[in-house]
Formats: C-alpha cells, structure tokens, sequence
C-alpha cells in the first residue's frame, strides 16, 4: 500500500482519537506496514470538532500530517465543515446521516451510524468502536478477530460485550455500504 | 508509542526516580506516564501547586540523590527559568522537558510550534552554558531522552529536552534497543573521607566535582551566589572568573562527542536543508521530493541544538551555494547558522509561526531549481 491518509473527525468526547490509537495500534501489531497515528482537538475536553489521523504506508512516514485524506470519516456537522476540504477528489467520504453535505465527485456514503448504534446498542459511547469497525471491514487493514483483541485490550473491563457487539454492528455498516452510497456528481447529471 | 511516553521510558531507563510537575498541555502525558510508572521503580511522583515548586523539588530531589525530572511547555517553561539557573549554578543534575506549544504566553495549547529555541538557550539570565536536545520521531524522544538523563548526570548541569506538540502526541512504530546495550552514567562520587570533603574543589581533569548525596554525611552549602571551593559565597574576581569559565569549560571540552545529528545525500549536493524537531520530518519529505526531481540536495538533522553545532554545521554547509533552515517560529536557529556561514552563503528561511506543522512543500519553494 502506498501512503494512505485517514481522517476520523466528529466532536470532542466521541472517542475517535481512542479509534484512531487502536486502528494504529492493530497495524503495528498485526502488519508490517509503517503507521503514524497524530491527533488535533480544541481546548475543550467535550464537544468541539476533533479528528484523529492515521497514516498507513508501506514505506518510512516522513511528513507525519494527514495533506490530502484518502478516507474521511464525519460524524458532526462542525468536524465535515472543518475537515471536508481537503479530502482527495476520488477519496471515500463516510458521514453520519444528521450532517448535511454538498455533492461531490467521490463515492459518499451517508450513514446513520449514530441512530443505529443508540438503536441497537442502547448507548452512542460505542459510536467511535462501531465507527473503527466499519472503517476496518471496508479496507481489510487488520483481520477482524485481530481488530477485536486490540479493542478488547484498551476498552475498560465491563464493557467488553457491548464493544463486541460495536465492532458486529461496524462490520455489518460496511457489508451494508452500498445501500447509503449517494449519487456523485457525475451520476447525478447523466440523469 | 507516543512521543511522550517515550520520554518517560527513556527517562526510566536511564534511572530517573523522582518526578515533579504541574500538567500542561500538550506535555501532560509525561506527568500521567511517570506518576503510573514511577511507584513500580520505587520512585517517587509529585503533583506540585505549580511550575516554579516543581522546578525547585526537582533541583532538591538532586540534591539528595535522584535523579530528577520534570515536563513543561511554553508558559511553565517561562516559570521554571529562575531556577534552571539556580540549577546551573549549583550544578545539579537535572532534565527539563518542555512540549513546545505556540506562544507568546499561553498561545495555541493545543498547536505545535519552535518558539522556544532561544529560551531553551538563554532563558534564564546569566552567561551560563546551554544543553539541549531535539528529538524528530517517536525513537529520538526515546534516545535522546535517556542522553538528556545521562549528560545530565556526568555534567552536572540541566538539560533540556525540547520536543514540540507534534513529536509529543505522534505515534509511530518504534524499536526500542536491548537494555543491555544502553550505557547508564552516574555522576560522581567523592574519594575522601566526609570530614575533608570541600564540594566545589575540582581536582578531576573533567572539571566536574563530585556530587554526594545530602544526608549522606558530607555536608556542603549551596547557594546561587558566586562561591568558592568551599560552596559558600566569595565575591572575588578570580573566584567569579574561575566558576564561570569552569561552567562553560566542561561542557564545551566535550562538545564534539554532544553534537548529536544526521546527514543524508550529501554526497555530490549543492544545495543543504537543514531542520530539527518536528519541522525535520517535513525536510525529510522536501529532501525526498526534490531529490526525485533530479535536484542535488543535501540534509542535515539536528539533534543538539545547543550547543550549536558550529563545527559541522560549518563543515556540510560550506561548500554549498543554497542553505535553507527549515523551523517553526519566525527565524530563531536560522540566526546561528547565518553566523557560521558569515555571508558567504545564502542563507534562506523556511518558516512557519501560525500552529501549523511546516509543510515539505514551502521548505521545498526555497530551494533553487524548483518549479
């Protein structure tokens, strides 16, 4: 794999830098790829757009900053508005279904990953764990299993069910892309 | 593993056992780090009321034998001063860790930036000596970490480890070396018997007097003033003249072995980009590029910035007709290597001051032959 960019952003308190620590971790751990994982938030501890990067490349990272995105996850309206911009032109865009996006010429998938994880989990706190799996089932970074014991290794005690249970409804997410995919641009206008 | 928990396991290993401070972002998970870690080693954790206390326990916890550390950034860094040259003075081993965020004052907290350069130098007042280290990946804050920690020790003297947000909080794959292999020094002792024991009375050819603990038996004085071989105060010319150059004297007699760099593609450049820190990943990946271009470019990564390395920097640059100091404030090392250079070569800037990581892309616009 050549250098590959990955941006998950939403709010502050969403735990997506935690995705971010794991998603690297599981690549140090399991592959023998290079990963640089790096993290920017605001001065607030809640809320607040935050993101946290990943950069996964089969040779030495030098430049340690997330320039142009591969894959762009947005799960607030603030971090799509901070973050969108330089997403690559063909890069994957994965948003949740409340944040209100412009058409775009890459493949876009409106996701409502919130709603379903508070639905069918009973709680959002898993919403960066099912976010991590969707983004992990699509790319095939690490095995699932190999994600799992990552997970389960940094999530606190008791609460291993319910991230099992996350990282389930992640992958589903990610079999299920297609039925979220919008219309590109391109698509759009040969209607 | 993070920049800085690398510091901490650098730090350990090289036999830290006490740690003081008071969290500041984005240096604060040092402070977690040690005080998780530290009571496994049997050492020794102190959350102070705030930078200037924790700066003084450290200097106190060297005193009596630890070897002592505390973390920081901008705005603490600032408050620690006074006694990093109180620290100087008395020569007490110590390491100073400063997370660089951007400033003036408390700036951007969250941001990385180089402002502290000149302060790592000369923020404390006096003409004193200055050690400082800049790590440029997750493996640098390790090693140069546990260096700081020994340089500290064998010179008796603070040194300053300067990292920068973005090394603090990155996390890359790192390969720590076999314990085995990682040489510990320890700073001396003293020969004698306690009751002829004189504690500034330098016989040794290093110029560092030995360091006893305090409780130990051998009794001596410190003070901040200028004193004699005796530790208590003199304020004799020849008393002044002899503390002060010896300060200098026996850092600078090893100066060669603390010039800590890397070179890369020198061979055949015209043109020289030199960095360090986080700013040094950024060169790494312009140094690339232009180099794919077919361009005859040369880098230099700095590890010790002060002291500043004029030998080598003198020695790669000299034959070279472009040289751009790639960091984050608005021209602070750049004035170092412009003084070595003397005009003879171009010296240009790439800079970048807004909370922003400099990009490969404007050190490479101030290479020649770019389009």
């Amino acid at each position: 794999m050549a250098r590959y960019e990955i941006r998950l952003s939403g709010a502050g308190g969403q735990g997506l830098i935690l995705a971010g620590i794991i998603l690297a971790e599981a690549v140090v751990k399991f592959t023998d790829k290079e990963v640089i994982q790096t993290q920017s938030y605001g001065p607030e501890a809640r809320g607040g757009a935050s993101k946290a990067e990943v950069i996964i490349s089969d040779e030495e990272i030098d430049y340690p900053q997330v320039n142009k995105p591969d894959f762009l996850l947005a799960l607030t309206q603030e971090a799509y508005n901070k973050y969108n911009r330089d997403l690559k032109e063909y890069g994957i865009m994965v948003v949740d279904e409340r944040v209100d996006i412009a058409m775009r010429g890459g493949p876009t998938y409106v996701v409502p990953i919130q709603k379903l994880t508070q639905e069918k989990l009973g709680t959002r706190m898993v919403v960066n764990v099912v976010s991590l799996a969707l983004f992990n089932k699509l790319h095939e970074v690490v095995e699932s299993e190999k994600l799992k014991e990552v997970v389960l290794a940094r999530v606190p005690k008791g609460t291993e069910e319910l991230n099992e249970k996350a990282l389930a409804l992640g992958e589903e997410l990610a079999s299920n892309l297609n039925q979220y995919k919008i219309k590109t641009k391109e698509e759009e206008e040969e209607e | 593993m993070q920049g800085n928990e690398a510091c901490v396991e650098g730090a350990l290993d090289a036999g830290v056992t006490f740690y003081a401070g008071y969290p500041i972002t984005p240096s604060s998970e040092i402070a977690e780090d040690f005080a998780a870690k530290l009571p496994r080693v049997g050492g020794k954790f102190i959350q102070m009321e705030d930078e200037i206390a924790s700066m003084a326990a450290v200097v106190g916890a060297s005193l009596a034998g630890e070897k002592a550390v505390t973390a920081t950034s901008g705005p603490g860094f600032s408050l620690k001063q006074e006694i990093i040259g109180f620290a100087g003075m008395i020569e007490a081993p110590c390491v100073v860790m400063n997370v660089q965020r951007a400033g003036p004052s408390t700036g951007l907290p969250t941001s990385p930036a180089q402002g502290d350069v000149m302060q790592a130098r000369w923020g404390t007042h006096g003409d004193h000596p200055a050690l400082v280290l800049c790590p440029s990946s997750v493996a640098d804050a390790y090693l140069l970490s546990f260096q700081a920690v020994n340089w500290a020790e064998r010179f008796r003297t603070p040194v300053i480890l300067l990292l920068d947000e973005t090394i603090g909080h990155l996390r890359e794959r790192v390969i720590l070396p076999r314990k085995d292999e990682m040489v510990i020094a320890n700073r001396k002792q003293p020969q004698g018997s306690p009751e002829s024991f004189q504690p500034y009375d330098i016989l040794d050819e290093d110029l560092i007097p030995p360091l006893p603990p305090y409780g130990s038996g051998f009794r001596f004085h410190t003070t901040g003033l200028y004193h004699d071989e005796t530790g208590f105060p003199s304020n004799r010319p020849e008393v002044t003249h002899r503390l002060l150059e010896r300060l200098h004297q026996k850092i600078d007699k090893y100066k060669e072995t603390l010039f800590l760099y890397e070179t890369y593609g020198l061979r055949q450049a015209n043109q020289l980009i030199i960095s360090y820190g986080a700013s040094a990943r950024s060169a790494k990946a312009a140094w690339r590029i232009a180099r794919e271009k077919g361009l005859l470019v040369g880098l230099l990564i700095l590890k010790t910035i002060w002291p500043f390395p004029e030998e080598i920097v003198t020695q790669v640059g000299h034959d070279k007709n472009n040289i751009v100091v790639a960091e984050m404030n608005r021209g602070q090392l750049i004035g170092e290597v412009e003084r070595v250079m003397d005009k003879r070569i171009p010296v240009r800037g790439a800079q970048r001051a807004d909370g922003v990581l400099i990009t490969p892309e404007q050190i490479l616009a101030k290479l020649e032959g770019v389009n």
